[in-house]
This record gives C-alpha cells, sequence and structure tokens, in this order.
C-alpha cells in the first residue's frame, strides 16, 4: 500500500486558489449587502467632546452612522488565548462604550452605507473633536514607569522564571558576554485584510469572517453580546493570510455584528490597510539584555535573560522572551524578568514565533558572541551545551533531534569550510560571512478536547468533517490525508469539510498546533469507522474475511484483506451492501496530555545563512538560507517545507526589514501602509534549504506530530545579524539592520 | 451581446452612469459612480472576486488585471478608464476547463499557501513571460510588484521557470 501520511500531495484547495474561484470572507454575495466602515481616533489620548455626524449622514446612500450611544452596553470578557478554547477577545477593552480614548485609531463611529465608495466617502465626513491629552507610546517615553507584572502573555505565563542562582553562575564565570537587544514593533499585515460580514435572522447570527479559528469567534462574539454560542454560526472558507494577526478576536468583528443588527441588513465591514496597524494587536515593541557565563570549554554557567516591552492601557500582555530560550541550553542557572511599560497603543499579539522570535534572537547572537570570544566554532558551542532533559524540570525530551539538526544543516550550508575571523572574505565590493543560530519552538498542551467526524458512503467514498480551519498552512490537505490514511481510502476519495462551527469542534490552530491536534481527532474519526466495518466483516458469516483477526485484516483502495494473504478479501462496498448500509460514521475525539506531562516539549532546529554586505552602501542581501527541523513526524513534506520556508523567510524580513515606527509625539504609527512598512518582495528572498529530519515522538498524539507554523522563523534572524557580523565584523544590536546601523561601522573601517 | 448588469442601491442615484466594459472576452454594462474603480466593478459588481484587494494603494500587486494584455493594478484605475480595452482577469485565464500552464505550475511548485495574492501572481508571471522578461536573473525582479505575504517566492521562481522552459525559451 502506498503510503498517504508523508507524501508530498499537492494542496486539496490549489485549484480554487488558482482559478480565482476561492471565495474568501469579504467576498461573499449576499442580498441587500450594506458595506460599514470604520471611523477612527486621530489622537493617542483623550477624550470625545462631540461627534458631528449629520455630513455623513446626508451623504448619499447612508444608511445609519452609528456612535457609541448607538451601541448596546458590550460584556466585558478576559483575555484568554483562543488556543484555550474559550471566548478570546485580543484586548479586554472594547471601543464605542464611552468617550475615552486610549489609542490612536480606535473605533469612534462606523458609518453604513449602500456602496463601498459611499461607506469611505462618508466616513470621511464625520466630524470628531477631541480633548487631547499626553500619551507615552514608546519604551523610551514609558521606562522610568516600568512594572513587573504578575502574569504575561494573556495571562497564561508567569513573568518570571528561574531555575538555579543565576547570579552566581555568572559571577563564578571563566568568560562572560552581556549584550541588549532593540526590536522595532511588527504588523503582521496579512495580504487579506480583516472582513467581517455579519447577517442576523431573527435572533440568530451568521458571521464570515477572516480570522484563525472560527471557534474562538462565536465564543468571543457570544460572550461579549451575552448570547447563546448556539445562536451564532461562522463559517470561513478562505484566509488569506494570519500570522497570528487572527488568532483573538478583534473588536471590528463584533461591531459589524452590531452594525447589522443596527440597520436590518447583512453588513460587510472590511478595514483598510491603513487601518490593519490599529484593528488588531502587534508585535511589541521591546528590549532584550541577555547575560551569559561560561567557562573556558564552552558549557555555560548561567543565563539572564531580561525583557522590557510597551503593553496597552488594559491588558499586560508581553510575548515571552525566554520559552524555548531557557530550554535549548543546559546551563545550571537561569533568571529571567519581563518588564512592562503601559502605552497608548492597543493590546500586542500573537505574532509568527511569538515570543521565541525576539528571545532566541537575542540569545543566539549572544552566543554567537561568546563562541567568537571564547575562539570556539558556534556549531560546536551549541553541541557542547545540549541537554539531554529539560533543563527547566529534568524531564526528559519527548524528541529532540537537535545535534542531528545542527550536524546535517552544517552539511548542506558547507559550514565546515568557514573561515572563522570576521571580515575576510570579499568579492568586489560585497562582504561576503556566514552566519547560524539554532532555532526551538514550544509544544503547549494548552487545547480542550479536538473533535472530527467521518462518514463512508457504501460506494467507497467519504465526507470527514471538522470545525477546524485552512489560513494558508496546509491543515486541510495533511487532514485529509490523515483521513484517507486512516480509512484506506486514496486521497481523491475523502473530501474534508471544514470551516463551519455547526462542525465538531476544533481549536483554533495557532501555536504551531493545528495539525498535531486536530490531525489527531481526524485519525481517530477515520479509524473508528475502518475498525468498526473490519470487526463487521470479521465477524460475518458470508465475507471472505470471517472468522480473521481484526488485528490482521488491512484497507487499501477500499478493500479489506488479509495482510498476510491480499487475495482474501472484500471491499467496504460489498460488505456495506450486504448489510443495508448506506453510510456509516463516527465521532472521533482527542484530548491533549495534562499540561503537566512529564516530558520537555520542544521542537528543535538549526538555521545558517549567508549574506552579502555592500562595503559601500552598507545594504544587506541575504544569498542562501538552510534551515534543519525535526518536527516529529512530517505529514506532508511539500506543504512543511514551505511553511519552514516561508517562516525562514519571515525571520529574514524581521532582520532586515519590517519595523512600525511610532511618532512619539503623536503617538501614531508613522508607516501605516505597505509602501513604507516593507515586507520581503521576491527579488528579496534568496534561495531556501529546507531540511526535513523526522523523530519519533509518542507523547505529542497518534500521530507524533509537532508543528512546523512557527520555528521556521526562530532563529533564522539570529544566523543572519552573525552572518553579518562576520561580514563586517560589526554587530548591530537593533532590529531591523539598516543601512544607517551599518554605514557608521563600514566608513571607519574604510578610513583605517 | 452586452450583457447587463444592475446594481441595484444605485440604480436610482443620479450621480451613476452607464459604464461599457469588456471583461475576459464579454461586454458587459454597469450602472456604477465615476469614483468606482476597476478593481470594486470586477469585485461588488460583476461578481468577479477572483482579482483581490490587498492594499487599495497599488502598493501589493494582488489587484494586478490585464488591459489590453498590458498587466494595470486594478486598485488605481478607474473602472471609466477601462472603457474601449480589453480587460483580462483571473478567472479569464483558464482555456475552458483546462487550467492555464501557469495555473498548474503554481499548484505543483506550491507557489502559494494562503491563496490571496495568488491570481495577482499569476497574471504577473503570464505577463511576465510575454514581456520576455523571464531570464533567470530577471524574474525575481520582475515579479517584485506582487507581495506575497507568505513569502512562497522561491517556489513562484520555481513555477514561472518551468513553463518558460516547456515553452522553449526564456
Amino acid at each position: 500500500m502506498t503510503a498517504v501520511i508523508g507524501r508530498e500531495a499537492v494542496r486539496v484547495d490549489g485549484r480554487e486558489k488558482v482559478t480565482g474561484s476561492a471565495r474568501y470572507s469579504g467576498e461573499i454575495a449576499l442580498p441587500g449587502l450594506a458595506y460599514a466602515e470604520i471611523v477612527g481616533a486621530l489622537v493617542a489620548r483623550g477624550r470625545i467632546t462631540s461627534i458631528d455626524t449629520r455630513a455623513a449622514e446626508n451623504a448619499g446612500g447612508v444608511a445609519a452612522v452609528l456612535t457609541r450611544r448607538d451601541l448596546p452596553a458590550v460584556n466585558r470578557v478576559p483575555l484568554v488565548p483562543s488556543l484555550m478554547g474559550g471566548p478570546a477577545p485580543g484586548e479586554t477593552f472594547f471601543p464605542m462604550q464611552d468617550d475615552e480614548v486610549h489609542y490612536a485609531g480606535q473605533p469612534v463611529a462606523i458609518v453604513v452605507a449602500d456602496s463601498l465608495e459611499q461607506a469611505r466617502y462618508a466616513a470621511s465626513l464625520v466630524e470628531v473633536s477631541y480633548a487631547g491629552a499626553p500619551s507615552v507610546t514608546t519604551i523610551g517615553q514609558g521606562r522610568g514607569d516600568a512594572y513587573e507584572p504578575e502574569k504575561i502573555f494573556g495571562g497564561f505565563m508567569p513573568a518570571r522564571s528561574r531555575r538555579g542562582d543565576a547570579r552566581d553562575g555568572l559571577a563564578s564565570a571563566d568568560l562572560g558576554v552581556d549584550a541588549t537587544f532593540r526590536f522595532a514593533p511588527n504588523h503582521h499585515n496579512a495580504l487579506e485584510p480583516m472582513t467581517t460580514t455579519a447577517v442576523w435572522e431573527d435572533d440568530r447570527l451568521t458571521l464570515y469572517d477572516s480570522c484563525q479559528g472560527i471557534k474562538a469567534v462565536q465564543l468571543t462574539v457570544a460572550a461579549l453580546l451575552g448570547m447563546s454560542p448556539s445562536r451564532i454560526r461562522v463559517l470561513t472558507r478562505y484566509v488569506g493570510g494570519a500570522f497570528g494577526s487572527k488568532a483573538m478576536v478583534w473588536p471590528h468583528v463584533t461591531l459589524a455584528a452590531l452594525a447589522a443588527r443596527h440597520v436590518r441588513r447583512p453588513v460587510r465591514l472590511t478595514v483598510s490597510r491603513a487601518q490593519m496597524f490599529t484593528s488588531y494587536g502587534h508585535r511589541e515593541e521591546q528590549e532584550q539584555r541577555v547575560r551569559l557565563g561560561a567557562r573556558r570549554d564552552g558549557a555555560l554557567t548561567a543565563i539572564r535573560h531580561d525583557k522590557i516591552s510597551v503593553t496597552s492601557p488594559f491588558d499586560d500582555w508581553a510575548e515571552p522572551a525566554f520559552c524555548a530560550a531557557s530550554q535549548l541550553y543546559a546551563a545550571p542557572a537561569f533568571e529571567g524578568v519581563h518588564r512592562l511599560v503601559r502605552g497608548n497603543t492597543m493590546t500586542p499579539t500573537f505574532t509568527r514565533g511569538p515570543g521565541e522570535a525576539a528571545g532566541v534572537f537575542s540569545l543566539e547572537c549572544a552566543m554567537d558572541e561568546l563562541a567568537g570570544r571564547l575562539g570556539i566554532d558556534p556549531v560546536e558551542l551549541r553541541m557542547r551545551n545540549l541537554s539531554d532533559v529539560d533543563p527547566n524540570t529534568g524531564h526528559p525530551w519527548s524528541s529532540s533531534g537537535f545535534a542531528e539538526c545542527l550536524r546535517r544543516g552544517a552539511e548542506r550550508f558547507g559550514w565546515d569550510a568557514r573561515d572563522p575571523r570576521p571580515g575576510r572574505e570579499r568579492e568586489g565590493d560585497q562582504l561576503i560571512g556566514t552566519g547560524m543560530a539554532a532555532a526551538a519552538y514550544p509544544v503547549a498542551f494548552f487545547m480542550r478536547t479536538q473533535r472530527a467526524r467521518a462518514r463512508l458512503y457504501a460506494d467507497g467514498t467519504a465526507v470527514v468533517g471538522t470545525a477546524a480551519q485552512e489560513f494558508g498552512t496546509g491543515m486541510t490537505t495533511v487532514l485529509t490525508q490523515v483521513a484517507a490514511d486512516a480509512l484506506g481510502l486514496g486521497l481523491d476519495d475523502v473530501r474534508l469539510d471544514y470551516g463551519d462551527t455547526d462542525l465538531p469542534t476544533a481549536g483554533s490552530p495557532v501555536g504551531s498546533n493545528g495539525a498535531m491536534m486536530v490531525s489527531a481527532a481526524v485519525h481517530y474519526a477515520a479509524a473508528a469507522v475502518r475498525d468498526r466495518l473490519v470487526a463487521l466483516a470479521a465477524g460475518d458469516p458470508a465475507s471472505p474475511l470471517h472468522g480473521a483477526d481484526p488485528a490482521w485484516i488491512t484497507v487499501d483502495g477500499g478493500r479489506m484483506a488479509l495482510a498476510d494473504d491480499p487475495g482474501a478479501g472484500e471491499s467496504y462496498g460489498e460488505l456495506m451492501e450486504r448489510h443495508l448500509m448506506g453510510d456509516t460514521e463516527a465521532l472521533g475525539t482527542w484530548d491533549p496530555p495534562p499540561l503537566d506531562t512529564p516530558y520537555g516539549l520542544l521542537t528543535f532546529g538549526a538555521q545558517f545563512a549567508r549574506v552579502a554586505v555592500d562595503a559601500d552602501l552598507g545594504t544587506v542581501r541575504v544569498r542562501h538560507m538552510v534551515g534543519a527541523f525535526a518536527p516529529g513526524r512530517v505529514l506532508n513534506p511539500r506543504t512543511a517545507r514551505s511553511q519552514l520556508m516561508g517562516g525562514m523567510l519571515w525571520g529574514m524580513s524581521q532582520a532586515l526589514l519590517e519595523g512600525t515606527h511610532m511618532d512619539a509625539g503623536l503617538g501614531r504609527w508613522a508607516n501605516a501602509s505597505l509602501g513604507d512598512y516593507l515586507v520581503p518582495v521576491n527579488a528579496d528572498a534568496p534561495e531556501v534549504d529546507v531540511e526535513l529530519i523526522e523523530v519519533d515522538d509518542d507523547v505529542t498524539g497518534p500521530l507524533g506530530v509537532k508543528g512546523v507554523g512557527e520555528i521556521g522563523q526562530v532563529g533564522s534572524g539570529a544566523a543572519i545579524a552573525n552572518a553579518v557580523h562576520h561580514a563586517t565584523g560589526h554587530r548591530v544590536h537593533e532590529l531591523p539592520i539598516t543601512v544607517e546601523d551599518l554605514l557608521p561601522a563600514l566608513e571607519w573601517e574604510a578610513g583605517r | 451581446m452586452a450583457i447587463h448588469v444592475g446594481s441595484p442601491p444605485l440604480e436610482g442615484t443620479s450621480k451613476a452612469r452607464t459604464v461599457a466594459l469588456t471583461v475576459n472576452g464579454e461586454g458587459v454594462e454597469l450602472r456604477i459612480e465615476p469614483r468606482v474603480s476597476l478593481l470594486d466593478a470586477l469585485r461588488e459588481h460583476l461578481g468577479l472576486t477572483g482579482t483581490k484587494k490587498g492594499c487599495d494603494q497599488g502598493t501589493c500587486g494582488a489587484c494586478t488585471v490585464w488591459s489590453d494584455g498590458r498587466r494595470v493594478l486594478s486598485c488605481l484605475t478607474l473602472a471609466v478608464a477601462g472603457e474601449g480595452h480589453e480587460i483580462t482577469t483571473v478567472e479569464g485565464l483558464q482555456d475552458g476547463g483546462e487550467l492555464h500552464p501557469m495555473q498548474a505550475a503554481f499548484i505543483a511548485h506550491d507557489a502559494f499557501q494562503c491563496g490571496y495574492c495568488t491570481p495577482g501572481q499569476l497574471m504577473s508571471a503570464v505577463a511576465l513571460l510575454e514581456e520576455g522578461r523571464a531570464a533567470d536573473d530577471e524574474i525575481a525582479e520582475w515579479m517584485s510588484g506582487n507581495i506575497c505575504r507568505c513569502a512562497a517566492y522561491p517556489n513562484i521562481r520555481d513555477a514561472i521557470r518551468e513553463v518558460r522552459d516547456a515553452a522553449g525559451g526564456e
């Protein structure tokens, strides 16, 4: 039998995507549809003194201009990450409840009109007056008032973490590194803007929403509006990218529902590209200081890792700087603290590689500096600090593969040929450098029970349903593969139904958990159908398989046969017809292991990069990237490689391009467009090699999947920054690395 | 024969006018306001949602269509300015039920993830071959008007090279 799992199957939704027939959430045709446009606050802090809606109301085609007076009181719902399976608002604040303004862009009015053009024009006519107050939006403005919160990250991570005595470990070290890194804020900028279409029929609400988790949308809107979830159905077939931005449920979703209820028509609310910077959270501005202590042989004695960052006025949010960064190496002592500055911004949120992308960057740049000072090869330094157990708990890894990633990545990259001395390789004007870094991303069992249903028809085709969804990760493709595998059917004979909250409950595929958690439920559902029919055949005197041990019956192409005598058998269809079964179906459930499962849970990898720095211009071009990753079992190498490649290029982008700049005087993002917020284009993207290293893992579910969504981004920026140092001899401690950072050093070097 | 597509909400407003377009070889007449962009005319009035709106500012390329075979950004083009031109969208790439070779190559090379930029990428990629800009060192530069936030760029280049080579040349 040809294995369906592990096959390089093409995407099941590929044809719809290349023909343009895929209908995304903002493309659902509905009779009587009206268009909503948000009017955002122009000040970052203050009070609304008046709103004049008359000109907007008379602009033509306008159905309503809503202000806070038109909105009901909305319930306050705590901020809990969507992965946990409950209501998950992106911030505890809900706009248009009073006159206070807490951040620029905060919705203060909504215009609903017959056409897009009418709505947009009328929105420009809403006159809002403010009594402004001084705002704080940067670390620089608020450093003096920084505080240590009790918990961060939606309240499920402590702000402080320690093992051993870091002070002692640093003091007793032969050698130390003390480095501080500054990170610009990042906005995900998925290409599909946030969009919600809301339709009421009596007291039942249907939402078409561009989101990462339809259940999270259903439960959040229900909680905010005090409705029963059974009255809300969310349908989301295609999502044009998310990267964490659509994991939590942001105010515009509920505002669309309220606007639709107000005008008694279906309403579509789409935020503009400029509003994409103030309609959902971001990766916060942050500074991280890493102190390493080591012995001469390279063994770490202690790690101290501290972070300060900007959060909102309402929530204690920081992406955790040292989940993976505290687990990667066997240092006996670790201590880290997150401190926060309250700022007039939205609550920050998950951004690809949340926490680890910046935390591991800081650690791995410091490790590179340490390697240089010790005179130990950077790969070798990591090898000398490998840990057989999770150093925080002492539990064994559920699976690792870290050493193998370092070895195979180095081999594929050609690391051994490297001259460790910086600034030695030059091609004309180009300074060439290479760098590497470790990668890691946690596996976390925060989700609740996952469910899926499998139905097999007598003609040997199946439909598998689960309330999961697809936003480009390839999850629907791998779930189809998993179902086909367990049913013993060809891929073309299985159809996956998804993106509908009426289907069996699945969690938000976030935190690189989608493939792991939903595939488990799909596997159990499909296997239950197969096992039922195999047992029926074994017990049926009319079956050629009568009396056989079910454990020795295999299914291939819908035909059940003896494993050791493939000639003896019959098809599902023959058996089902004899038993007058038109179809048969089963529910599959998977309960995640407990949170305190006694294993270290981390996905490992290693990243390598080659860069060229223009000696005269200071521009950095990445020439080649290699990443080796050990994500447990690989369900589909094609889609897995694409996810990892995309993540690696996101790391490149974080290192060299992306930064949202705050105008601290105004308290507004200064570059809120795709012309000014730089993301990579085709000419920025080098060739990327991805090495997949499969490791057996029997803790992370029946298929041993760990996840590939984020780890590609972790460490890739550090590999690039380390390569820039290798090329130029200069270490940049600020992301993104720009010409302005490098030119002074290069000029100094040239003048020497 | 021209097909009349009504836009009911605007039917009665005095600002609406008739705009005659040729889209994917078919003549259509729309009653729309002059300020409607070609992108919104396609998506909101003709039901051709294959053409995507990523930024509405001419920076992302998701809305790329052809006007007389030339790639244009439909978000920066007024629908009225499309009169007298042959507009082609991603829905016009297929030949009957057959995928265009570039569409098939995008699937085969996994040249997309979320799929939202894909129609624009395809319109640029096919035009690139027509423009004679598909040499190995040209593709990345001449495809740089189309942002793929999932960063499937290396796979997009692979797909274009395959179609170029199958067609026999650069």
